[in-house]
């Protein structure tokens, strides 16, 4: 196996050589220029199509939000140059203070209760019971179903008058609570579910990490005695660390661009109660038609990402060399 | 003498013994926690059933099942569904056709910028949607793109192509250098060795890419929601947030077009298991 990997580079060595040698040398230059071409043609249509659908994008949101950028604009060809004059109507419209706690707490909420349930549940896969590998692919349903298919179904459960969820506490004497049309609770309720589409993802990397735990720590730490929650915290928590962090941080990175669930369940509302930055550039842009500041907030949105996309690549580097 | 053994395999018998019902109880436990995540999904199911109505039924079975729902959803959204369909087949087709060479060309070719290259689809997949509708709605709008199969289909695509080519990679990796230089020497190009050898060896993780850009256009709501501006071209889930948008007054069809558009998801993951499996612990993503 090792002599065939490593006869095989010095063969093409040995034949390039040859090549060399031989005193037609235009040939072999025209061969490798192909060659060269060749091996770039690969990768020129998916080169061209992320300068297009993301490198263009991007640029074109910050020149946007530089604009007054509006319906108008599609008429008249002309978007007026207005320096920062969006980014200071974004700070300071009186729902950009509320988006932005309503986004930390939407993502904060998600993905903490998203990360404690996911990880119970990876731990209690980890014991790899009969039929727990088909339990666990049939776990991912609520990741795989369109979003909108989600917040229709939870639209329904959570359905003051005649849904389940209120049906069920009333049993209990509990009196209805208004899920999605108090401003008290909505937000809360858009967070229960978007819990439930994450807990999937959260399994599934987790679960990962934890199988790449060697066995034999565990044999030994029995042996000290490290057993339950001893071994969990001793054995599991500092092994798993670096998983851990990729999870948490591309939830956030997830998390904070979250547009479908809300939408489908409140659109903002009641009373901008669960407006968040990512609603808001939507809104702005699509309902308002003001694509200058819609970009402005989406504009944020991407800087907030990118600290933690930074964050994650070292993470995840730190996760590589460990 | 003897019975000190005999103690001992008794012993070691309600040991075994023990962990059998442990792992029988996990199975029970574990089957527990399934139907708890997975009622939302049975309590769609059952509500498509009800007759229809704008309360919902309290019902816990669907004692007496009603197909009206699924016939107004067929009736309201049957092209809908059409059109998503449509829709996420070209995107698996788009997918695969730029995202399979970039993966070959990722995983074989000694490119100096390769890491380059990385860093990019990894920072690509987190720019949030609606950066990119923001500034597709214009260029769509001067393009006459908007309200067209293409132009939701190249939209569509830009959910998968990064996981596409990452994971194709993955895979395209573990082929031995050797055995494309062996058929290199036979006198195979870049496009044959392509083709005859890297596809086939990776076939699985081309599965998995293509299962996961069909899901990933099937469930996309923010392009077919910013990209469309009237009823000609409309994806089902748009099709559901319509019939949200108002107040609701038939649940048995808005769950019927819900239970509709699960059908791939709950198909593939039932015949596909293995893909979609592969792909939910390799991509990382969504």
């Amino acid at each position: 196996m090792t002599s065939l990997s490593t006869d095989a580079p010095a063969a093409s060595t040995a034949r390039s050589g040859k090549r060399a040698a031989t005193p037609e040398s235009r040939p072999r230059q025209s061969f490798w220029a192909r060659e060269n071409i060749a091996k770039i043609l690969f990768v020129v249509p998916a080169g061209l199509y992320m300068l297009l659908f993301f490198g263009y994008p991007v640029a074109k949101n910050l020149v946007m939000s530089m604009q007054d950028y509006t319906t108008k604009t599609f008429f008249t060809g002309e978007a007026p140059w207005v320096g920062f004059q969006n980014y200071i109507t974004v700070i300071s419209s009186n729902l950009f203070g509320p988006a932005l706690l309503n986004t930390a707490l939407f993502t904060i909420a998600s993905i903490a209760g998203q990360f404690a349930i996911g990880l119970a549940l990876a731990c209690f896969f980890n014991r790899n019971f009969p039929l727990s590998r088909f339990l666990r692919a049939m776990l991912l349903l609520p990741w795989l179903l369109p979003l909108i298919v989600a917040s229709a179904t939870w639209r329904s459960i959570l359905d003051q008058d005649s849904g389940i969820l209120n049906q069920f506490l009333g049993t209990f004497g509990v009196p209805a609570i208004p899920w999605l049309t108090s401003p008290d609770v909505a937000l809360l309720a858009v967070i229960l579910v978007n819990i439930w589409v994450g807990i999937p993802f959260n399994v599934t990397l987790l679960y990962g990490g934890l199988q790449d735990i060697p066995a034999e720590l565990y044999e030994a730490g029995q042996l000290d005695g490290a057993t339950g929650w001893k071994a969990f915290r001793y054995i599991t928590w500092p092994n798993l660390r670096p998983v851990v962090s990729v999870v948490l941080i591309l939830g956030v990175v997830y998390t904070i661009k979250v547009l479908d669930i809300i939408l489908g369940l409140t659109n903002g509302g009641p009373a901008n109660s669960t407006q968040t930055i990512a609603v808001r550039s939507y809104q702005e842009s699509f309902v308002n038609f003001e694509f200058g500041v819609g970009a402005a907030f989406s504009n944020i949105l991407i800087i907030i990402s990118l600290v933690f996309a930074v964050i994650y690549l070292r993470a995840n580097r730190r996760a590589v060399d460990e | 003498m003897t019975t000190a053994t005999l103690n001992h395999s008794s012993v070691r018998v309600s040991a075994l013994r023990r962990k059998a019902i442990k792992t029988r109880a996990s199975t029970v436990l574990g089957i527990l926690f399934l139907a708890f995540m997975l009622f939302p999904i049975y309590w769609m199911v059952n509500a498509s059933l009800q007759p229809s109505g704008n309360t919902l039924s309290a019902d816990f079975f669907p004692w007496n099942p009603s197909f009206a729902g699924y016939e107004k959803a067929i009736a309201d959204q049957g092209k809908n569904l059409l059109t998503s369909l449509v829709i996420a087949l070209g995107t698996v087709v788009v997918t695969l056709a730029i995202a399979a060479p970039a993966a070959y060309a990722l995983a074989q070719f000694k490119f100096r910028w390769i890491s380059w290259a990385l860093l990019a689809i990894l920072i690509a997949q987190m720019i949030p949607g609606v950066v990119i509708a923001n500034a597709l709605y214009a260029a769509y709008n001067n393009l006459g793109l908007l309200n067209s199969i293409p132009g939701l289909v190249l939209a569509d695509a830009s959910h998968a192509i990064p996981f596409a080519i990452l994971i194709m990679r993955a895979s395209m990796m573990s082929i031995p250098a050797s055995i494309i230089e062996a058929a290199r020497v036979d006198g195979a190009g870049q496009v044959r060795a392509f083709f005859s050898i890297a596809m086939p060896i990776a076939k699985n993780a081309l599965i998995t890419a293509g299962l996961f850009a069909f899901l990933f256009a099937w469930s996309d709501f923010l392009f077919a929601l910013t990209l469309t501006t009237t009823d000609e071209i409309r994806p089902v889930t748009l099709g559901i947030y319509q019939y949200l948008g108002t107040q609701v007054s038939n649940w048995s069809a808005v769950m019927a077009t819900a239970v509709l558009s699960s059908l791939p998801a709950i198909v593939l993951l039932v015949v596909a298991q293995k893909y979609i499996a592969a792909g939910a612990t390799g991509g990382a993503v969504k």
